[in-house]
């Protein structure tokens, strides 16, 4: 009793996705472990792919003559009875359909693999004549298909990595969790050097180099020569220590310049008379038996509530689409001695401010205690990040991806304005909003950030 | 909560359990007038009579083999054994009849029965009088295995054991009677059968160890946490059934398991909970589990030899460095 995922196999280092030419079995038929199932095209030649479970062929979902990226799933081996319909969503849950006979060589999306619409019933695989179909037999084949034993629900499986063509013959010696993060971070295994026992390459092999890529290319290149060694002058004490990172610094290190350098950031920044909201929050925190109102709750609420009305600022690129949110999850970046975490407030759009100023509250509070859990570490649809207590007039954030924006908030500071009578003195705060240029553009940003202004500054629709 | 040695926390949950329910009663080898080769059960029969707490002769199983009948009409009988290796003696009467009544009835009896006593390595008490005994007993179906590190889980999890209407084996330890801690005196105060306990909190690596290799383990970590190593310790509690829920949660947090357990190694605990790992998390694992375990060896007399024989502390921490990957390079 096993499902076994039939994937679109890696039949060479190029290889990022390949053309079924033609399927040998078709839907319903049996099919015992090594039947040929399919003969598949790649940019090298074309080879036949095997089956490595057995059972019935119960579903087809790239016809022949369609394109599949490597790691795709294009079929599925089960016995009659067994329920493939878990297994089969999985694949059509991702992107929109993204025609998969594009000639244009897609990259090959390891983690997930991208969406390949089922196909309905299609038998008629005849017009092509099978090629003769001769490329070397490649031992990678092998991996391409996974058996699960099975559960009420198949659990995701990250396709492996490939072993090295077999011109060089040997197995990259990996951990498994060194295997499944190069498979989500794109890494290839075969250029990373292993640091545990006997070269095997482990967690923190893979995250190195996911960090640097150039130089996990050419590892060689940084030693500096002897000779090239500069005479330092005579100082008291080291010339400098090397401080380890702890587990949060490394991750801060590893996930920033996978947004700065990938996420095309702009910036939009504006300023806010805060002086109404100044005197609300001060109403509101004279009241007795009320949590205390925070400037940042403010913010959360106002952002909350705007963005349900700016959706494309809620929003998260997925590569060949946009993900747009229809709830508002706040990521709140909260200062920690050894750097910074971004816990997640829930349907922040649903709280009322109270209820924000106390969730918030809680979720620094257990931040600084590193008692947050997992699952309040993710899923945050849009974040913030507030600098005011420490007197900034503004700055700009880096987005926290997949998000597609963050909002950097400054000090609320008392400064002259100019009114109608004259000079007098406001309070006001600046805000810079950093928008993924993917996602969306320069005056979707404004237009949303104009909102968020208008909301502080007429902060009792905050509270109705 | 008060605070009392493990030695007092068992002798209040037999109290507790006696006033409760009159069908409770203590059999074995000096648990009335001595009072218990390790004073398990002081002051009970001065409490409950000879009618309750019963003095035998010196045989395990036809003692055992009392309870188990006593069990079966509706008794719930707690057989003291004065070390666990004695019950190698009884292992017929635990193995066919305890474990295997319920089935073989049909359903008709159960053996509510506790088997209890110390067992596994203590201080020179030499080959035949220092084995892990749980390994003979979570291999049969039908019994549970309790084994309790602390005070408070001593009397929590003998007050489980007595109340379940399953056949119980309970293995304490001579080198933790004297052990301290807080403890529950709430009489109704019970640690559930089957769910492990995070001892301590970490991030880079998950240590599995009970009873004395749990505290070693503790050492270990206390020192790791020096060099930055991060060390997280569960401690299953109860082998039969075993919470793997737990441990596979700790590994799937820090990527890395090293299971420690003081009789020798080969198939032992250590070899079952690095499978059940290696079943649900292969694709969590940085590094291969590493097991600390016993020298596939008698136990011998000599201290010197017997440090050798046995996971220490030095070994452990060891064990987990390796499974970091730092070995030096840190």
């Amino acid at each position: 009793m096993a499902i076994t995922k039939v994937v679109m196999p890696k039949l060479s280092e190029q290889m990022d996705s390949g053309k079924i030419i033609k399927w040998i079995k078709k839907e319903g038929d049996r099919v015992q472990s090594g039947d040929i199932l399919a003969e598949v095209e790649t940019d090298k030649a074309d080879v036949e792919m095997e089956a490595f479970g057995s059972g019935v062929l119960r579903k087809i979902l790239v016809s022949a003559g369609d394109k599949a990226p490597v790691g795709a799933l294009i079929g599925v081996i089960a016995e009659e009875g067994d329920d493939i319909n878990a297994v089969v969503a999985q694949a059509g849950g991702g992107a929109p359909s993204a025609a998969a006979s594009s000639a244009g060589a897609k990259p090959a999306m390891a983690d997930r693999p991208a969406a390949v619409p089922p196909q309905p019933k299609s038998e008629d695989h005849a017009e092509r004549t099978p090629s003769p179909s001769k490329g070397p037999e490649s031992p990678g084949i092998r991996r391409a298909q996974e058996t699960v034993a099975q559960q009420p629900v198949v659990t995701e499986m990250a396709p492996r990595p490939q072993a090295p063509a077999a011109a060089d013959g040997g197995r990259v010696k990996a951990s498994p969790l060194a295997r499944k993060i190069a498979a989500q971070s794109g890494v290839d295994l075969k250029l990373v050097h292993g640091s545990g026992p006997g070269g095997r390459i482990v967690r923190r092999d893979v995250e190195a180099a996911a960090a640097a890529p150039a130089a996990a290319a050419a590892p060689s290149a940084a030693a500096p020569s002897p000779a090239l060694r500069p005479v330092t002058p005579t100082v008291t004490g080291p010339e400098y220590e090397d401080v380890a990172l702890s587990t949060m610094r490394a991750a801060i290190a590893k996930r920033m310049p996978l947004s700065k350098a990938p996420v095309p950031h702009f910036y939009v920044t504006s300023e806010v008379a805060m002086d109404r909201a100044w005197e609300l929050r001060e109403e509101l925190n004279g009241l007795e038996g009320q949590p205390k109102i925070s400037v940042n709750d403010l913010v959360i609420r106002t952002c909350a509530l705007t963005l349900l009305h700016h959706p494309g600022v809620n929003a998260s690129f997925q590569g060949e689409s946009i993900r747009v949110f229809h709830r508002v999850h706040m990521g709140i970046a909260v200062a920690l001695e050894e750097g910074l975490i971004t816990p997640v407030l829930r349907d922040a759009h649903a709280k009322t401010l109270a209820q924000i100023a106390v969730e918030a509250r809680d979720l620094a509070e257990r931040a600084r205690q590193r008692k947050l859990r997992t699952q309040e570490l993710s899923g945050a649809t849009f974040s913030i990040s507030n600098l005011g207590m420490f007197d900034v007039r503004d700055f700009s954030a880096i987005i926290n991806p997949p998000e597609g924006a963050i909002l950097a908030v400054g000090s609320v500071r008392k400064v002259p304005v100019v009114t109608d009578e004259g000079l007098g003195v406001g309070r006001r705060m600046a805000m810079t909003i950093s928008c993924d240029h993917r996602v969306m553009d320069g005056a979707m940003g404004a237009r949303f950030l104009q909102d968020v202004k208008r909301l502080l500054e007429e902060p009792l629709r905050l509270l109705v | 909560m008060a605070v009392m040695t493990y030695r007092e926390a068992l002798n209040l949950a037999l109290r507790e359990e006696m006033r409760r329910d009159p069908d409770v009663f203590v059999i074995g080898e000096e648990v009335g007038l001595y009072e218990g080769a390790y004073k398990v059960t002081q002051g009970l029969l001065k409490e409950f009579g000879p009618k309750r707490i019963v003095d035998t002769p010196i045989a395990e199983s036809g003692f055992t083999g009392v309870g188990i009948g006593a069990a079966m009409v509706g008794l719930r009988p707690v057989v003291e054994m004065m070390t666990f290796n004695f019950a190698l003696l009884a292992l017929d009467q635990i193995v066919n009849s305890a474990a295997k009544l319920n089935y073989m009835s049909g359903g008709q009896y159960n053996v509510p029965i506790v088997i209890r006593g110390p067992g596994g390595p203590a201080h020179q008490l030499a080959a035949q009088h220092s084995q892990s005994m749980e390994v003979y007993f979570y291999h049969v179906p039908g019994l549970k295995v309790v084994r309790p590190s602390t005070p408070m889980d001593a009397k929590g999890l003998l007050k489980s054991a007595i109340r379940d209407d399953n056949p119980v084996i309970f293995i304490e330890s001579e080198t933790l009677y004297n052990v301290k801690g807080e403890v529950s005196e709430d009489p109704d105060f019970l640690v559930p059968l089957g769910q492990a306990a995070v001892r301590r909190e970490g991030t880079d690596v998950t240590v599995i160890a009970y009873m004395g290799m749990m505290y070693r383990a503790m050492e270990a970590a206390e020192e790791l946490a020096k060099d930055g190593i991060s060390v997280e310790i569960v401690d299953p509690r109860t082998l039969q059934p075993l919470d793997t829920e737990t441990i596979i949660r700790s590994v799937r947090k820090t990527h890395r398991a090293v299971v420690v357990e003081a009789g020798a190694g080969f198939a032992g605990m250590g070899s079952e909970i690095a499978t059940e790992i290696t079943e649900e998390a292969f694709d969590d694992l940085d590094a291969p589990v590493a097991r600390v375990t016993g020298a596939q060896a008698p136990m011998p007399y000599a201290r010197s030899l017997e440090r050798l024989k046995t996971p220490t502390k030095e070994k452990i921490a060891d064990a987990i460095r390796q499974v970091c990957y730092a070995n030096g390079s840190r």
